[in-house]
């Protein structure tokens, strides 16, 4: 009942070296489209970056460039702009920021990395795998740009994944390739998409790694270090630094639990975190979970970018299957499933659920989850309204009243 | 005189509310003050109101708990609480578990559900939309030139129901005055308002078990409890003095911490 101290979570040495990767990463980008070699492809984040890697393409990922612009809080600057000409309010802020920071010629990039425009693209490959507002995002930059478009059509609401999806998926991938080929200049070669895919697949383990020391108790990572850590894994995947840096990071994390040291000091309570984060409001709920001495220890949106269906011997299908395995496209019960055996291995003793405003497909309190997950395992649960990019959506006091009010029943249920 | 009394200040949006109560959970004192926009002077105004009223000084009260959206401007609190416990709390000391508390707040809603041991098992608050609270009640008042406390007598008078469809604030007090013009009389109006009110709280959460009301909107429109009555099967109750109910919760918790080390 006493007032919390205001209390930071512990930084992660290795955010250093990821910066520097970061860095690294924008300004190759920035020097291929200056000198025209190698094309830059625009890809959505879950894929096809694979493809794209092997086929010679300095790849950049707009979702990484849009929750930029929403955790620098210049978002709500943007997505007006977009608005204003015809994007709705109501559609993907990630899609709207990043389409209203283009027409009002700024970027966080610049701020950032010193970079004086986002990358322009030789070609914009997009999978619906996330939503369908990605094929909108980059169809206006391939009307503004007079680039290529192509894209997956992933199906949605799988319930087991069946070899049809698969096959599908694999004739979309292949379809791609004559394009690519002919902007790339690089002829595809099915031994580098296999390296490609290895080393995917080395990256996508060791991410996996990271994650599940937040079974650990004390937990040594929260939910907001791994939303800053997953950059490799989403920008880079595929290429052999990241692979570098999650052996780094392991092996900071494995000193801190062989030490005992917990990301929030007195762990008292794990909660598991579903949905967007909210990226203008990471460090102010970070804060205050830390000072109520609660850590979110998993997260099915940092996991999203776990796939143990990559194989270097059967590089489409398995990219195919890893792209359709995601939560993301997946039926309720097969969320719901998913979430409770997250939930169990972490010991998890409460669910917040983040109601995102502009992004139905992550927001998974929508249809009754939460109360047959609360009725199943008896986990009280917690919903915020809120967004991923537009503080609009946001009402500061109420969330953190209800967060405040979630963690004082945590407290009784003892 | 060794006791030592337990305060409670809930700072809502509207009004702010002390009770100073006894180790026997019995309430010495209260007072209601509007918020204003200094919720520190607003504290301290409605603390002094209380003290005077329980007939004892600030020196004989151990613990304060503050609550409510101000709670964390209340200065000379020794302790801050949720007002979502506090007002479970305090229809615990009038009405055993399990028991469902529905409290209608100047800005938001609450829906809280305790279980038969009053531990609590779930709890709601309205989106940041302030469709239904005491705020739609003000500007539906303003709207029709109509002071607030007259707004009870006249729907409770009214001899029929106009609906309103719309959830939004504003919306639905464009559409009260395109009523207004198609020659609808106002306390039928009036009706359809506080039904709106009814219609927000019950699609925020089920009722179920004794449903307990509380809060200022409550307090000063009780025939929406009647209106509630019809929509459910559940008992519907209120506490005495509804308006108080978080603070006196707060008051409570800090006579138990005081007194009982909880």
């Amino acid at each position: 009942m006493t007032e919390q101290p205001k209390t930071a979570r512990k930084t992660i040495k290795a955010v250093a070296q990821m910066k520097s990767l970061m860095a690294e990463h924008f300004h190759s980008l920035d020097r291929a489209v200056k000198e025209g070699t190698p094309k830059v492809a625009w890809c959505t984040s879950v894929g096809p970056a694979e493809l794209l890697h092997a086929m010679g393409f300095r790849v950049y990922f707009p979702e990484n460039h849009a929750a930029l612009i929403g955790a620098t809080r210049m978002a709500t600057d943007f997505i007006p702009v977009a608005n204003s000409i015809g994007y709705s309010p109501d559609i993907c802020s990630y899609l709207t920021a990043d389409v209203g920071a283009y027409l009002s010629h700024r970027t966080p990039l610049t701020k950032s990395y010193g970079l004086e425009t986002i990358p322009k693209a030789d070609v914009l490959v997009y999978n619906t795998n996330q939503c369908r507002d990605v094929q909108d995002w980059f169809s206006f930059y391939a009307r503004e740009w007079n680039v290529p478009l192509v894209g997956l059509h992933t199906h949605r609401g799988v319930k087991a994944v069946q070899e049809w999806h698969v096959a599908d998926l694999v004739a979309q991938m292949k379809a791609m390739i004559p394009t690519l080929e002919e902007i790339s200049g690089v002829k595809f070669d099915i031994d580098r998409l296999r390296e490609t895919v290895r080393l995917s697949l080395e990256c996508t383990k060791l991410w996996r790694q990271v994650l599940e020391f937040g079974a650990t108790k004390p937990a040594p990572l929260t939910f907001f270090d791994a939303t800053i850590h997953m950059a490799p894994a989403v920008v880079l995947r595929g290429l052999p630094e990241a692979i570098d840096y999650y052996k780094l990071l392991i092996t900071e994390l494995a000193e801190r639990v062989n030490q005992g040291v917990a990301a929030v000091e007195g762990e008292r309570h794990r909660l598991y975190w579903d949905g967007m984060p909210i990226w203008g409001k990471l460090k102010d709920l970070s804060e205050q979970f830390s000072a109520l001495r609660t850590n979110v220890v998993a997260s099915t949106y940092c996991n999203s970018w776990i796939f143990d269906a990559f194989d270097p011997a059967t590089p489409f299908e398995s990219m195919a299957r890893a792209y359709i395995e995601l939560f993301i496209v997946r039926d309720e019960s097969y969320k719901e499933a998913y979430m409770n055996e997250w939930i169990r291995d972490f010991s998890v003793d409460g669910i917040i659920f983040h109601d995102a405003k502009t992004c139905p497909n992550n927001s998974n309190n929508r249809y009754g989850l939460p109360q047959r997950m609360a009725a199943r395992l008896g986990i009280p649960s917690l919903v915020i309204n809120g967004d991923l990019n537009d503080l609009r959506c946001y009402s500061e006091e109420q969330a953190r009243t209800n967060i405040e009010a979630f963690i004082e029943q945590l407290d009784e249920r003892g | 005189m060794d006791e030592r009394f337990g305060g409670g200040v809930d700072v809502g949006s509207c009004t702010t509310k002390v009770v100073i109560v006894n180790r026997r959970d019995e309430i010495l004192g209260s007072a209601v003050v509007y918020s204003g926009t200094d919720f520190e002077a607003a504290s301290k105004e409605a603390w002094t109101r209380a003290l005077e009223q329980a007939g004892i000084d600030s020196a004989q009260v151990g613990r304060v708990v503050s609550t409510g959206y101000g709670r964390k401007s209340v200065p000379f609190a020794t302790g801050t609480l949720t007002e979502i416990s506090c007002h479970g709390r305090g229809c615990l000391h009038f009405f055993a578990g399990p028991i469902t508390v529905v409290d209608i707040g100047g800005q938001d809603n609450k829906i809280i559900k305790l279980d038969a041991t009053g531990r609590r098992v779930s709890f709601k608050m309205n989106r940041k939309c302030a469709a239904g609270t005491g705020a739609f009640l003000e500007e539906m008042a303003l709207r029709l030139r109509l002071p607030l406390e007259d707004l009870d007598r006249m729907a409770r008078a009214a001899d029929g129901e106009v609906s309103l469809g719309s959830y939004c604030t504003v919306f639905s007090a464009t559409e009260v005055l395109e009523k207004i013009k198609a020659g609808h009389p106002v306390n039928r109006i009036l009706r359809g308002v506080f039904r709106s009110v009814v219609k927000r709280v019950m699609e925020m959460d089920t009722l179920t078990d004794t449903v307990v009301l509380t809060g200022g909107v409550i307090e000063h429109n009780p025939f929406i409890a009647e209106l509630i009555r019809e929509e459910t099967s559940s008992s519907v109750v209120i506490p005495p003095h509804p308006q108080i109910t978080g603070a006196l919760g707060a008051a409570l918790y800090a006579v138990d911490e005081e007194h009982h080390g909880r």
